[in-house]
């Protein structure tokens, strides 16, 4: 059975098993009427032109996990940020792990969504926030027809969460095959700060797909700091739809590390819906074998007196694959937008391949709008440069490679993480330099 | 002077009428409207085809038959009916000119409205003119100094006759009947065009020009042309113009093919004036044009374009970079103004090792009008040390016109070298100021930015077309350009 129908009459059986008069079930039955006529995206979409989903979904994935595996910490320790102190929610093949988990209700609820969609006490937040930014795409209205499962973060006015919160999803292999479908909401109020960090690791060679939708809502001046850590197995693949919603004068960056994954599709959102808007989205993207990652990045400057700024960098060797495809619409409303995207490439071997797609669309006349994209090699005069110095190829390379993706990383704002990624690039390229000395 | 502003260059651009817009009454020789397999036998017939080129029309219109108009262009319009066009139209009077006074002295003064007056012309050494009023050509100058040299300059339809091994073996090489929906239906039914050889290591000595002309109510100009430069020869082409106002919507697709043989270097240069429609955004032309070259060895193809006119455009002139060491160029202005819609840019497609290529495209939007970048710059796997710059300007007078960028990208081997920028800006009050500053008003001002963002472009026209592409900068942007 083609994964579609399997999907669709799954649908029922997935309704009676949670609450039929929940006030989201009306949005479920739309979406997956959503999902059924659309079906999943082909090449023949422009949006998807470069992406192809079939090698991933001829797989016979089984949509309801039927067992939660258990897992000691000491074996997934390494794929938390161990060294901080922080909040946790954690997933096994989709079921909420208490026992690695670190919630909280005191002042901020950071909980799940399971809960939010059930309990009287959050009906308010879920009819006005719940579904509103996610778009209408056949992947967006499959996650929410299942959605059911996945972290509920609610920060009320002038509080700043003051240690960072990972969201991880472990899937252990109990299924021959497996789809997870985690929904994530995160309304961020007035003057709030907070920080996320999210991650999708597989623990097996069994195949998962990760069909997930993050809506993220910031309020007036609220500063939201989320980061993707993606470094997956190979057989894992995930399509993560991000949307965020900005009002007046908040703060909100991405940022996203592919390190790894069979195919890894980003759609990231910015709808900015205020005046003195900044959002920032930035990535560094080092791949190989048989790999494929694609950002398929929004800005929809809406409102006047925004920023916008988006930089990537990628390289990629072996079979790899690399997409770019960046869209910055400014409407004529949006006077005085100053939007950036930069986006440059390097392709270490002749099989890699890079498209790359930044396009703006601008209708209003005072902005300042620009875009850059290179595609190149390292500078063979740096690298003799550093070799005459005594520095062995492959590490004089590891170092000017490192250079490259590193202003992505002058941004972020969690030491640890920095930390982490710097010696993550280190093993990507097969160095063993701690560039952070 | 009184203060000139920005304010002030809108309001001339909105008043600014078509300067050219005028109308010959020739009598003409029109095919009833609509297309079949009869309209093209009919069409081949009265141009004394040969077989050969009936069944190739032929099968272009079986191909065109079965496909669709492309709809992913940033543009909206009314889609022209096909079968309300008349596919064919000539002047009546018909026969080949010795001299210039047997021209019909009403078409004379057309051309000498046009600045192209043909006497004149002949005095100023350099250029030959094909002069194509509607679809047949009925002038052609400077055929004698072009045939010492072996240069073969003449209309598509006596290339057919006279040379057809020429045509046979080039025509569809680059541009493949059923390329895409308008290639195919220009294949079909393509009334004239130019035709051009430069043999081997000839420099041509002149330019080469052609203008192009929508002459008859209701008729679509489909115009072949097909250029072709053996090994290690040079000829520079232009192209222009400028069509008569008309309420009705005017359809025009052409098919030009370039093809550069090794060492050979082909510059071809277009200023583009059809009717762009009213203020209000009525009538106007439909230009879907197909433009590609082919560069073998050491090749060098190069586009300019100037592109003022039009309802509605849609062109991509482009180049295939098959030959190692190849180069290609596209440089281009395009200017929308009212409710004009341009969907333009180029195609690079490296093929070849150690080619290069480069793109320069400045675009004007004032008005309602939308203006699009669309490019692609493709590097092949084993097309090695590849190496593109592509820089892509956006100029805004106004916050109801737009600006679109979509430039795509893919590379495929890892020696290649690619640089993309775009940028979209207004002309800054400071820009403005600094120049006020110095004693400059503001519409030399304004004159000086709009002609310092297109400069690199125009530097690229030839000098003989330069002067021209200067004027109908004007006219479309009357009060920005000194």
């Amino acid at each position: 059975m083609e994964l579609k129908e399997k999907l669709v009459s799954s649908f029922m059986a997935f309704e009676n098993t949670i609450d039929i008069d929940s006030p989201v079930h009306d949005i479920r039955v739309d979406a997956i009427k959503n999902f059924e006529a659309e079906g999943f995206p082909t090449k023949k979409q422009e949006a998807w032109k470069y992406t192809s989903l079939n090698s991933v979904l001829k797989n016979d994935f089984s949509v309801f996990p039927k067992e939660t595996g258990a897992l000691d910490y000491k074996d997934v320790k390494q794929y938390f940020i161990h060294d901080i102190d922080s909040y946790k929610i954690i997933f096994i093949d989709g079921k909420y792990s208490s026992h690695l988990s670190a919630t909280t209700h005191d002042g901020i609820d950071v909980c799940l969504m399971s809960a939010a969609l059930n309990k009287p006490k959050y009906k308010l937040i879920i009819d006005n926030y719940f579904n509103k930014i996610a778009t209408k795409d056949s992947l967006s209205s499959l996650n929410t027809a299942f959605s059911a499962e996945g972290a509920y973060i609610h920060i009320p006015k002038n509080k700043v969460v003051e240690k960072p919160i990972q969201i991880i999803h472990f899937s252990t292999g109990n299924e021959a095959a497996l789809m997870l479908q985690p929904r994530n909401l995160i309304v961020v109020g007035e003057n709030s700060h907070v920080q996320i960090i999210e991650r999708h690791q597989s623990l097996t060679d069994n195949p998962t797909l990760t069909n997930s939708v993050t809506e993220i809502f910031a309020n007036k001046r609220a500063i939201v700091d989320y980061y993707k850590i993606q470094n997956d197995k190979q057989s894992a693949s995930l399509i993560d739809n991000t949307f965020i919603n900005q009002k007046q004068e908040s703060i909100a960056k991405v940022h996203t590390f592919s390190f790894g994954g069979k195919l890894t599709r980003n759609n990231l959102n910015f709808y900015q819906n205020g005046e003195r808007i900044d959002s920032t989205m930035k990535g560094i993207t080092i791949i190989g074998d048989k790999q494929h990652v694609d950002h398929n990045t929004l800005v929809h400057h809406i409102e006047p007196n925004c920023e916008s700024h988006q930089d990537y960098k990628g390289i990629f060797d072996a079979n790899s694959t690399g997409v770019f495809n960046g869209k910055v619409v400014v409407e004529k409303e949006a006077q005085k937008t100053n939007a950036f995207q930069a986006n440059n490439n390097i392709l270490v071997s002749d099989k890699a391949t890079i498209n790359t797609k930044p396009q703006l669309e601008i209708f209003a006349d005072d902005v300042k709008c620009s875009h850059g994209c290179t595609i190149g090699q390292l500078d063979e005069s740096a690298m003799f440069y550093l070799r005459s110095r005594g520095i062995p190829e492959k590490e004089a390379r590891g170092l000017l490679m490192y250079a490259f993706s590193n202003n992505v990383l002058d941004s972020v704002a969690i030491p640890e993480i920095k930390s982490r990624i710097t010696k993550l690039i280190a093993q990507k390229l097969g160095v063993n330099i701690g560039f952070d000395l | 002077m009184s203060k000139y502003t920005e304010d002030d260059l809108r309001e001339e651009l909105k008043t600014k009428e078509y300067e050219y817009g005028f109308y010959t009454d020739i009598e003409s020789e029109t095919f009833p409207n609509g297309l079949n397999e009869d309209i093209v036998r009919a069409i081949s017939k009265k141009k004394e085809e040969p077989e050969w080129m009936t069944e190739w029309r032929l099968e272009a219109f079986k191909v065109w038959k079965k496909m669709t108009e492309p709809e992913w262009a940033n543009v909206q319009y009314e889609k022209p009916d096909f079968q309300a066009i008349s596919y064919y139209s000539a002047p009546n009077s018909k026969p080949k000119y010795d001299s210039i006074d047997e021209v019909d002295p009403e078409l004379l003064a057309t051309f000498e409205k046009l600045g192209i007056s043909l006497d004149e012309q002949k005095k100023l050494a350099g250029v030959a003119m094909d002069v194509v009023v509607d679809s047949v050509s009925v002038a052609t100058t400077f055929k004698e100094t072009l045939a010492e040299k072996g240069i073969i300059f003449m209309s598509i339809s006596e290339a057919i006759k006279e040379h057809p091994e020429l045509v046979k073996k080039y025509i569809g090489t680059v541009v493949p009947q059923k390329d895409n929906f308008y290639a195919a239906l220009n294949s079909a039914v393509f009334s004239d065009g130019s035709f051009c050889y430069i043999p081997k290591g000839v420099r041509c000595p002149m330019e080469l020009s052609t203008y192009f002309r929508i002459n008859q109510a209701g008729t679509g100009q489909f115009e072949r042309t097909l250029v072709i430069a053996d090994e290690g020869s040079y000829v520079s082409y232009l192209e222009g113009c400028t069509a008569p106002s008309r309420d009705e919507n005017q359809l025009h697709a052409a098919v030009v093919e370039l093809i550069a043989l090794d060492d050979a270097e082909i510059k071809y240069s277009t200023v583009q004036n059809w009717f762009p429609g009213t203020a209000e955004g009525k009538g106007g032309v439909y230009n879907f044009v197909t433009k590609r070259g082919l560069c073998e060895k050491n090749a060098k193809i190069s586009w300019t374009q100037v592109e003022t006119g039009s309802a509605v455009t849609w062109k991509y002139p482009s180049c295939v970079l098959k030959g190692d060491n190849s180069i290609g160029e596209f440089y281009s202005i395009a200017v929308t103004n009212n409710f004009q819609q341009a969907d333009t840019g180029t195609k690079m497609i490296h093929l070849g090792k150690n080619t290069k290529s480069t793109i320069i495209s400045k675009g004007i939007s004032a008005g309602k009008s939308q203006n699009s970048y669309r490019g692609l710059v493709q590097i092949s796997p084993r097309a090695e040390n590849a190496r593109n710059f592509s820089q892509c300007d956006s100029l805004l007078m106004g916050n109801e016109c737009g600006a679109h960028t979509f430039p795509y990208i893919e590379v495929k081997n890892k020696s290649a070298q690619i640089e993309h920028e775009a940028t979209t800006s207004k002309i800054g009050e400071d820009q403005i100021f600094y120049c006020n500053q110095r004693g400059i008003d503001t519409e030399k001002a304004i004159a000086l930015i709009v002609n310092g963002f297109s400069k690199e472009v125009l530097n690229k026209l030839p000098m003989e077309f330069a002067v021209e592409a200067q004027k109908l900068l004007e006219i479309s942007l009357e009060g920005s350009v000194g």
